[in-house]
């Protein structure tokens, strides 16, 4: 039977399903055969705090969206125009997102009497689809008993019907793989190695992934199959990454980079344990993980292997930064180098484990008792996770000082076509250990003595010199009290303490002495209105901004990287602009620091609903503001909607 | 230039068992106290038991022979955790309670230190408990000097997790409500494998446990009784003064009977009713128990319940009775060694520069080409 073959440019899919159902094996998959294909893509899981919450209820719902598409692509797209719901629950925690018209694939096998009530559905759904009145009247559904036919493809391998049904998103993702033309290689050998020790599971599966393909090209239900050409990107060589992992391969990259093995002091905690675990595989590189006993411990740890002579590092989210406080500003005292990274979640508190929040920047910046200046660095999306590790680790080792990553749930666990750097384009980091005396003091008997002064400071950098257990004659005391300038002795002497605080501060605004210029991102060079955003913002920023240039409007878009200091041209770059709007996941931290700055009347564009910033709503705030500055009336939906037009 | 000592070793219970030194360079000059005394003025208050014990220390390490530059001293925050200033090796003084994992970072990261932690009652009971009891488990190859004066010094008097119940202080006018932890029952129960007492007037008897704990691979913990002049003077009274301390000290020499009192007139055997140990005299009048069946006293024996039975001969209220010595000493696996030995054997397992291997590792997976 031969099918109509449908051009898109662009598609978003979510998968959703229980908590069980293994929804984000199955995205994950199709975004790695997206990937292959040369699709860019963005994805975005989305799942419960629970391990197994109670199935077939709402809060049980996980969920993977994934946007793929022929261009550049910015965002994991605000609403899917596929649905696959495995049940009622999924359909029904999802329904609200979807656009009109929006296809959804349900397994029908799951509608069950009981399962609709635990949904929270008085009536079936699906019955009397294509009746007026039909809840799922405005969305073109397609009802496939899809664990009936998982347990029918794979009954010769002699499974229990549950094992057998456990299939079925395989199956779902074979259908959706024909749907979309995606190479399939991958997968099955995927399947091949994931359950290389079970051969009935691992058959089960390819047979089921295979079955739903079969299903698609053979079935009447579906009469389109769509294509998605590869986009244009520039030369290299990709792979799909995640900001955990790109982040961990940051962190080897750079004590490869500065010859420093990394040592990584680490509680558990969602979301940010995956890079404990990754870098607990990464022991060749000489990397040591301690899993601590608590939040504290691991930073301790990590502050004692600094101290050593190693690249100390503490991994956690929100909560842990606040337990991690206290021995922060003894890093900040003593002038060791120390990289403390925070994936970001929603808070205060416990607050929601797995949702995303950009609400630990004034943490970061404030979190110490005392005077306690660190610098801050923020990526912009998953794969530059790997830059600012290495970035933060340069700034922590030449200004030997801790560096605080704010990381999020959002760039943690969401993915992207990542272009591998060259090794050789990667900075080199010069610990600069020190080996010699470097005071020379008049001793009582009026003869010169060299010593060795742990508080003189580098002109350049004002970093003080780092010298490590084993290095004779420069043996030395460092500590929580205040230091005298030079001597590093402890001093209690006013005028030293304002000195000292003062070249504190002073270190850490020299390192924008070292930052390149910022961006931005003007096209027109005639905009009045510009959005300014830091972290997992940059992709709904830049997809708003497209939106709203393609209804032929003017708006500028910087992004920052270092959030303290601030880069040196941020002040100008401010005045430039008759509006700033400053999108964040939260209530307006950002605002309130270039507002402190640079008196700049920032105006917020707050969310903190757990969830990304949808770039339409945020194209309306812009236009709204572009409308104000520039005495005109702006209508977005007067041109052609693309909301990721090409470039 | 560096070697590794083997002589550390030879003093050690167990033959072939590596020390806890053995990995540190020595040094082949002979070393004074006067080198490891720092320019810093030594601001403990008159009478204060830390000197004593400092002066201990300060004489001791030259005996070790180790490289001055590859001994570390870490502290937290307290009267005792300003030791690491006035010794002129590296030093941390830290924050409050978390010197062992500051010491935990530097010993598992490097093999060539010897690490070794200063804290208090307050310090590693209390704010540290937790660090405390984990340092042990994992037996991580340091030395804990544990300054125990059952009180709060550096706060001006309150009562500590160390002092008897009933205490009045400043913050327990009424008398303090809490029962008191034992260092040495607690560090027994989180599975310490260097588990010793000693006390900071008998110069003699610190020096050779220190020793004993600085040869010890693994977490050695010491608890120093160590009296505070000004805010608990008197609280070591009975097994310091000479009229009555053959009668409070239960001294613990591996190998030997336990007796103690005057002319050795007391003993411990084996409490059949409560599968303890208690206190018996010692003789072959009637309602004296036979020499044969007083205790010898076995630091070594993997079951830590014998010492746990002797460490609950100390009293919880004012100190008129204590067991003093080495508790236990037995040998298990550190986890520092282990960390660097699978460090070491994946490294072996690995070819490549690490360059080559790191472009490797970031360009592995799925990957897809654009020319």
């Amino acid at each position: 039977m031969s099918k109509q073959v449908k051009q898109l440019d662009r598609v978003i899919i979510r998968f959703a399903g229980d908590s069980g159902d293994g929804m984000q094996l199955t995205g994950d998959r199709f975004t790695q055969e997206s990937a292959v294909f040369g699709n860019d893509l963005v994805t975005l899981p989305n799942f419960p705090a629970e391990i197994r919450a109670p199935q077939g209820t709402l809060p049980g719902v996980s969920s993977f969206q994934v946007h793929f598409a022929d261009h550049d692509i910015l965002t994991a797209g605000d609403a899917p125009d596929v649905l696959v719901a495995m049940n009622p629950a999924a359909l029904k925690a999802n329904l609200g997102d979807l656009p009109k018209g929006a296809a959804i694939i349900v397994d029908t096998h799951d509608f069950t009497g009981r399962n609709l009530t635990k949904a929270g559905y008085d009536a079936n759904p699906l019955d009397g689809l294509g009746d007026a009145g039909s809840p799922l009247g405005e969305f073109s559904v397609h009802p496939v008993d899809l664990t009936g036919m998982t347990v029918e493809a794979v009954k010769e391998f002699g499974l229990s019907r549950k094992d057998a049904a456990r299939a079925k998103n395989m199956f779902a993702l074979g259908l959706l793989s024909w749907m979309y033309g995606r190479p399939i290689e991958s997968t099955i050998s995927f399947l091949q190695k994931r359950f290389a020790k079970v051969a009935d599971i691992r058959d089960a599966n390819i047979t089921a992934f295979k079955a739903g393909w079969n299903f698609g090209e053979t079935t009447e239900t579906f009469v389109v199959q769509y294509e998605i050409k590869p986009a244009p990107m520039s030369a290299g060589t990709y792979r799909n990454i995640t900001g955990n992992l790109a982040l961990s391969y940051g962190l080897v990259a750079a004590g490869v980079q500065s010859g420093l093995p990394v040592f990584l002091g680490s509680y558990p905690i969602t979301p940010a344990s995956d890079i404990l675990h990754e870098l607990s595989k990464h022991k060749a590189f000489g990397v040591t993980t301690l899993q601590a006993e608590d939040e504290i411990a691991g930073v301790g740890a990590a502050i004692g292997a600094s101290f050593a002579g190693s690249l100390g590092v503490t991994t956690t989210s929100g909560p842990g930064i606040a337990l991690k406080s206290e021995a922060i500003g003894l890093a900040v005292m003593t002038e060791l180098p120390l990289l403390v990274i925070d994936v970001q979640r929603g808070g205060p508190s416990t607050g929601l484990p797995t949702k995303t929040e950009q609400a630990d920047l004034l943490q970061a910046m404030f979190g110490r008792n005392g005077e306690a200046p660190v610098p801050i660095v923020a990526p912009q999306s998953p794969g530059d996770c790997f830059d600012a590790a290495i970035e933060a680790a340069r700034i922590a080792i030449t200004y030997r000082t801790p560096v605080m990553l704010l990381s999020d749930g959002y760039l943690a666990n969401g993915s992207e076509p990542w272009r591998i750097p060259e090794i050789d384009d990667l900075p080199v980091i010069d610990p600069k250990f020190a080996t010699e005396r470097n005071q020379t003091v008049t001793a009582k008997d009026g003869s010169d003595v060299e010593e060795y002064w742990p508080y003189l400071r580098d002109e350049e950098t004002l970093a003080r010199p780092w010298a490590i257990p084993g290095t004779p004659g420069l043996e030395h005391r460092i500590g929580g009290l205040e230091k005298g300038d030079g001597h590093g002795n402890i001093s209690y002497d006013p005028a030293n303490h304002d000195l000292m605080v003062r070249t504190r501060q002073a270190k850490v605004d020299r390192i924008a002495e070292s930052l390149p210029p910022l961006v931005v991102d003007d096209p027109s060079g005639e905009a009045k209105v510009l959005v300014i955003g830091w972290g997992s913002t940059y992709g709904p920023i830049g997809a708003g901004c497209r939106r709203v240039r393609k209804a032929g409007y003017q708006v500028a878009q910087v992004h920052l990287r270092h959030l303290n200091p601030f880069p040196k041209d941020l002040g100008e770059i401010l005045k430039r602009y008759d509006k700033v709007l400053c999108p964040e996941m939260n209530l307006g931290q950002l605002s309130l620091l270039l507002r402190g700055k640079y008196l700049v009347d920032a105006i917020g564009y707050n969310q903190v609903n757990g969830m990304p910033i949808k770039a339409a709503s945020l194209a309306e705030a812009i236009g709204g503001l572009v409308a104000e500055a520039e005495g005109i009336t702006v209508d977005l939906t007067s041109s052609p909607i693309a909301e990721e037009a090409s470039k | 230039m560096t070697t590794t000592s083997t002589s550390s070793t030879e003093n050690l219970p167990f033959p072939g068992l590596r020390s806890g030194v053995e990995l540190v360079p020595t040094n082949d000059q002979p070393q004074t106290s006067k080198e490891y005394t720092s320019d810093q003025e030594v601001r403990w208050c008159p009478g204060c038991g830390d000197y004593a014990v400092l002066k201990a220390v300060q004489g001791f390490l030259p005996e070790l022979g180790l490289r001055r530059e590859n001994i570390v001293f870490v502290s937290g925050i307290g009267c005792s955790s300003r030791f690491p200033y006035y010794l002129d090796t590296y030093g941390m003084h830290s924050i409050h309670g978390r010197a062992p994992s500051i010491a935990t970072g530097i010993a598992t990261a490097r093999e060539d230190l010897s690490v070794w932690v200063v804290t208090g009652d307050g310090d590693a009971l209390s704010i540290g408990g937790n660090h405390l009891i984990h340092a042990l488990r994992r037996n991580v190859n340091m030395t804990i000097l544990l300054f125990n004066n059952r009180i709060y010094g550096l706060t001006k008097g309150q009562y500590s997790p160390t002092s008897e119940a009933g205490k009045i202080t400043k913050s327990t006018p009424m008398g303090s409500l809490d029962h008191p932890f034992n260092p040495v029952s607690l560090a027994l129960g989180a599975e310490g494998s260097f588990v010793a007492r000693t006390i900071d007037s008998d110069r003699k008897h610190l020096t050779s446990v220190l020793s004993a704990a600085a040869a010890h691979r693994g977490t050695s913990i010491v608890e120093i009784y160590q009296n505070c002049p000004i805010f608990n003077d008197g609280a070591f009274d009975a097994i310091k003064n000479n009229d009555t301390k053959a009668d409070a000290i239960i001294p613990l020499v591996h190998g030997e009977p336990i007796r103690f009192g005057v002319g050795g007139g007391k003993g411990l055997v084996r409490d059949s009713e409560t599968g303890g140990v208690k206190i018996v005299e010692v003789g072959a009048e009637p309602g004296q128990v036979g020499e044969d069946q007083v205790l010898v006293h076995d630091a070594h024996n993997p079951d830590p319940t014998m010492a746990f039975a002797i460490s609950r001969l100390t009293d919880s209220g004012y100190l008129n009775q204590s067991p003093i010595g080495i508790f236990r000493q037995v040998e298990r696996p550190t986890y520092d060694d282990g960390a660097r030995a699978q460090i070491a054997s994946s490294r072996e397992a690995a070819p490549g520069t690490p360059s080559e291997r790191l472009a490797n590792l970031i360009g592995g997976g799925d990957t897809w080409t654009v020319v």
